[in-house]
């Protein structure tokens, strides 16, 4: 007796919008099981980790600040992903970012005016791209596995991002804290909406999911994506080059991370200390297949996944659970929802012996 | 029945049916094939020829009806049970291991053991028998495709069989192999094995087969001798219409010259693959050229050279209109009027899980004006989408059903459709007809005859020489990568194509070579 995995010819478009939210409502249910085996209230747990930042308004807020990193680069990986691009190093790109900003920060320590803000943002771009261009390069010109040139330049960036606030970038009267200098009135990105909840990386989460929206649905360039993912030579023979759509959707997505991460400085910390770096470029990735690598979806997703890691602090306080729980969450949810994937579009067959003999019969 | 006196039926079958998830794969088929008797199992694809024959070898069980088995019932639980009870097969698509000599191959299919010595010697008395050539201690990438099906032939005779299954047997191989083919079909007959030969090609049945099974739409529709059958009246019933003869406008001249091809040579790509070694050809407006050649000789190779996928270095390799193009990719070669149509239609023409709809946009997007500003135009790539599928028949639910969703014809003369609708100066075109059903292999050639009386110069690649001889003013063949000398249909015997094609085999220089980097371990 075997397992077999059969390709479902037509699968449900149904099924493949709600395999998200199964594999939602499945986490909690599993969580449940899981944290009451391990000793603690499973049904409290979960309330923590998934209700009590939607029920509690001064959880909101919270939520808001988390899900806007994490929309926005789960946004651009989602791009790279329909190309079956596999960028896995948005967290390094991300640093990059971050410290790509610093720096112009670091040049301009008295100057005013709005456009410093303005040319940190750029720089952060800027940096996150050339981080995301090293694994564009080597795929193209060597055929390297970006999936592993990209997550082995998270840990250089970290790397750097230490010598830079331990050396360059360290601020002069931080008592020898590994730090950068506060950033300056003119560095701070200004609160978009005064008097909401809402930061200002929220508002351009929303307007990057508008534009992705637009450039996955109608554009051309959408389409290239598309179809270099679905079907490489089919891609070819439509005049699409794939050297190209590897450079574009590593630059985009490499970009977007290195905004995410000036942004999160500029209006979050205010400088970059050791504990920036806090696993947003890696938490997209989750969120971008939650999301069904569709704009709206990560936008959503984003959202659930913010919740679950201000809920695996409230666990931590209201249940006393260890801070992996809201991991532990959140990578159950993207085992389930692959897992999920499979099903949708494939069927399990049981295969008898008998009729495996026959099938294997050809060697 | 009719009595048959004291020799029953080798095989008989009583209202076999056998139902998948939504179709009658086979509804109530009986058919019997007497001892020494060539039987020919007739029908389109999708008649249920395969599922029929999977049940008779033991690959899947039928849900209704009886096998009978030298007038006994029987259980074929399994392809072991049925080569115990001595009915081997030949598939279409042979499984053999590339690097290993056709001794090991044989061995590894045999259900008993033997030793080398032992089989090497049961070999060559088979071999010897039925005067088949093959070699078993050559390996098989050195092989041309008809001895590879040979070794598949030998590997069933090694157990005396008193059924051969033959599935679409020729379909790879050139004239001179189907006719040593036949040869032994007809030796193995004469000895009292009865044949089941399928196929849908028909003068092949006309002159090998004793009696005819025609199936459609998984139903015998007519039982027939082939002898006093033309291939048209049979075609007919296969169709179960009649069919229509290709218009072609006799002794028409041609324009002036459109399409060139000087020198264009490109290195092999991987370990498979072929190098093209300096091809050239030229197409006047107007002109159908053929290129000849047994699969696997670089038509795949030389269609992306010709439609931009893989430019050459040198612009001069390819002229439109005088113009050098050998340089460019595929959607600038487009826009300058060079369409085409490549052999694999899942995953290189079309995309399956793509509607037909973006697959239009796919390759039409920029001839029909179907972008602005970077931007799709939705409505107008679904317009084009529906106009092909009305102007061509395709039978599906509209340009939001999937590609992968439609029948091999039906998305044949979609992507056919979506070429010849953009209105090329020039149309390549790789096995058109490849796997698609005679209605809609006939509308095909209709759309090419016309577009080339329009003016438009086309090259066809293909495999199945009635169709080149049919549809081409000019034709060549292809082989390792060398083009033949242009030559006039009309002019030429199928026995000089033949030997242009030769295969691998043709080649004793190449064969040497390879043979010599194969041949690391002998057995």
């Amino acid at each position: 007796m075997r397992i077999r995995f059969e390709k479902r010819p037509d699968p449900s478009r149904t099924m493949l919008f709600l395999t998200p939210v199964l594999a939602v409502v499945l986490t909690m249910l599993i969580g449940i099981v899981l944290f009451q085996a391990l000793g603690y209230d499973g049904l409290k747990t979960v309330e923590a980790i998934f209700f009590t930042p939607v029920l509690a308004a001064y959880k909101w807020q919270d939520v808001a600040t988390k899900a806007a990193p994490l929309i926005i680069i789960a946004l651009g990986l989602s791009l790279g992903n329909q190309a079956k691009v596999w960028n896995i190093g948005a967290e390094g790109q991300y640093v990059a970012g971050a410290l790509g900003g610093a720096y112009v920060a670091y040049l301009t320590p008295g100057v005013t005016g709005s456009w410093v803000i303005l040319a940190m943002i750029v720089a952060g771009a800027i940096c996150g791209m050339a981080w995301a261009a090293v694994p564009a390069f080597l795929k193209t010109r060597y055929n390297v596995n970006e999936v592993l040139s990209s997550l082995m330049l998270v840990y250089v960036a970290l790397q750097l991002m230490s010598f830079m606030i331990t050396g360059p970038l360290k601020d002069p009267n931080g008592n020898n804290f590994p730090q950068t200098a506060p950033f300056t009135e003119a560095q701070l990105m200004p609160h978009v909406l005064p008097g909401t909840f809402i930061p200002p990386g929220l508002i351009v989460a929303f307007v990057m999911m508008l534009v992705f929206w637009l450039v996955v649905s109608k554009s051309v360039y959408g389409f290239d994506v598309k179809v270099i993912g679905a079907a490489p030579s089919a891609a070819r023979y439509g005049g699409f080059n794939a050297a190209r759509t590897i450079w574009t959707t590593l630059l985009i997505s490499g970009g977007m991370a290195g905004l995410a991460g000036i942004l999160e400085a500029s209006s979050q910390s205010g400088q970059i200390n050791l504990g920036f770096a806090s696993n947003y470029g890696f938490t997209a990735i989750i969120v971008s297949f939650l999301g069904r690598l569709h704009p709206v979806g990560v936008f959503v997703a984003g959202i659930v996944l913010a919740i679950t890691s201000v809920g695996g602090q409230v666990a931590q306080t209201a249940v006393h659970v260890p801070s992996a729980a809201g991991g532990l969450s959140q990578a159950l949810m993207l085992f389930l929802i692959l897992a999920g994937d499979v099903l949708v579009r494939h069927r399990i067959r049981i295969v008898s012996s008998q009729a495996n003999l026959a099938a294997g019969e050809r060697l | 029945m009719a009595l048959q006196g004291f020799t029953p039926a080798r095989l008989e079958l009583r209202e076999i049916s056998k139902r998948f998830p939504g179709v009658l794969a086979n509804d109530r088929v009986s058919l019997s094939v007497k001892p020494g008797e060539i039987h020919a199992l007739l029908g389109e694809n999708g008649a249920g020829k395969s599922t029929l024959v999977k049940m008779i070898y033991g690959i899947m069980q039928p849900n209704g009806g009886e096998i009978l088995w030298d007038g006994q019932p029987v259980r074929v639980t399994s392809p072991k049970f049925a080569r115990k009870l001595g009915i081997g097969m030949v598939f279409q698509h042979f499984s053999l291991f590339e690097a290993m000599t056709v001794l090991e191959n044989i061995a590894l299919g045999l259900d008993r053991k033997t030793s080398q010595r032992e089989l090497e010697a049961e070999i060559l008395e088979v071999l010897e028998m039925y005067q088949l050539k093959l070699d078993p201690r050559r390996i098989v990438s050195t092989l041309s495709v008809g001895e590879r099906q040979r070794i598949e032939i030998v590997r069933a005779l090694l157990l005396n069989p008193k059924l051969l299954i033959m599935d679409e047997p020729t379909s790879v191989l050139t004239p001179q192999e189907v006719e040593q083919l036949f040869e032994t079909l007809r030796k193995l007959a004469t000895n009292g094995c009865a044949i089941l030969y399928i196929s849908h090609k028909l003068h092949e049945i006309v002159a090998l087969c004793d009696a005819a099974t025609i199936l459609r739409g998984g139903k015998v529709v007519a039982t027939c001798d082939p002898r006093a059958e033309t291939s048209r009246s049979m075609a007919e019933m296969m169709i179960g219409a009649s069919l229509k003869t290709i218009s072609k406008v006799e002794g028409r001249g041609f324009g002036g010259m459109k399409f060139e091809v000087q020198g264009l040579s490109q290195p092999k790509r991987g370990d498979f693959g072929i190098a093209l070694n300096n091809i050239t050809f030229s197409v006047r407006s107007g002109e159908i050229f053929g290129v000849a050649g047994v699969a696997g000789n670089g038509q795949n190779e030389l269609l992306e050279a010709l439609d931009g996928e893989r430019p050459s270095a040198d612009a001069g390799t390819v002229l439109l209109e005088g113009s050098p193009i050998g340089t460019l990719g595929p959607s600038a070669r487009r826009a300058r009027g060079v369409c085409s149509v490549p052999e694999e239609r899942n995953g290189h023409a079309a995309v399956g899980e793509f509607s037909l709809t973006d697959n239009a946009i796919l390759t039409a997007r920029n001839r029909l004006q179907m972008v602005s500003g970077g931007l799709i135009n939705g409505t107008k790539a679904e317009g084009f989408a529906e106009r092909v599928i009305a102007d061509f028949g395709v039978k599906a639910q509209g340009a939001k059903s999937t590609a992968g969703s439609l029948s091999g014809g039906n998305l044949q003369k979609f992507i056919m459709g979506r070429e010849i609708l953009q209105v090329p100066d020039v149309l390549l075109v790789s096995q058109p007809t490849w796997g698609v059903d005679a209605g809609a292999a006939a509308v095909i050639h209709q759309a090419i005859v016309d577009l080339a009386s329009k003016g438009c110069a086309i090259v066809i690649i293909s495999q199945d020489l009635d169709e080149l001889l049919g549809l081409c003013d000019t034709i060549s063949v292809i082989n390792l990568g060398k083009l033949s000398k242009a030559m006039k249909v009309g002019e030429v015997s199928v026995e000089e194509i033949g030997l242009l094609m030769g295969g691998v085999h043709g080649d004793p220089e190449a064969t040497v070579h390879m043979t010599e980097v194969l041949h690391a371990h002998p057995v």
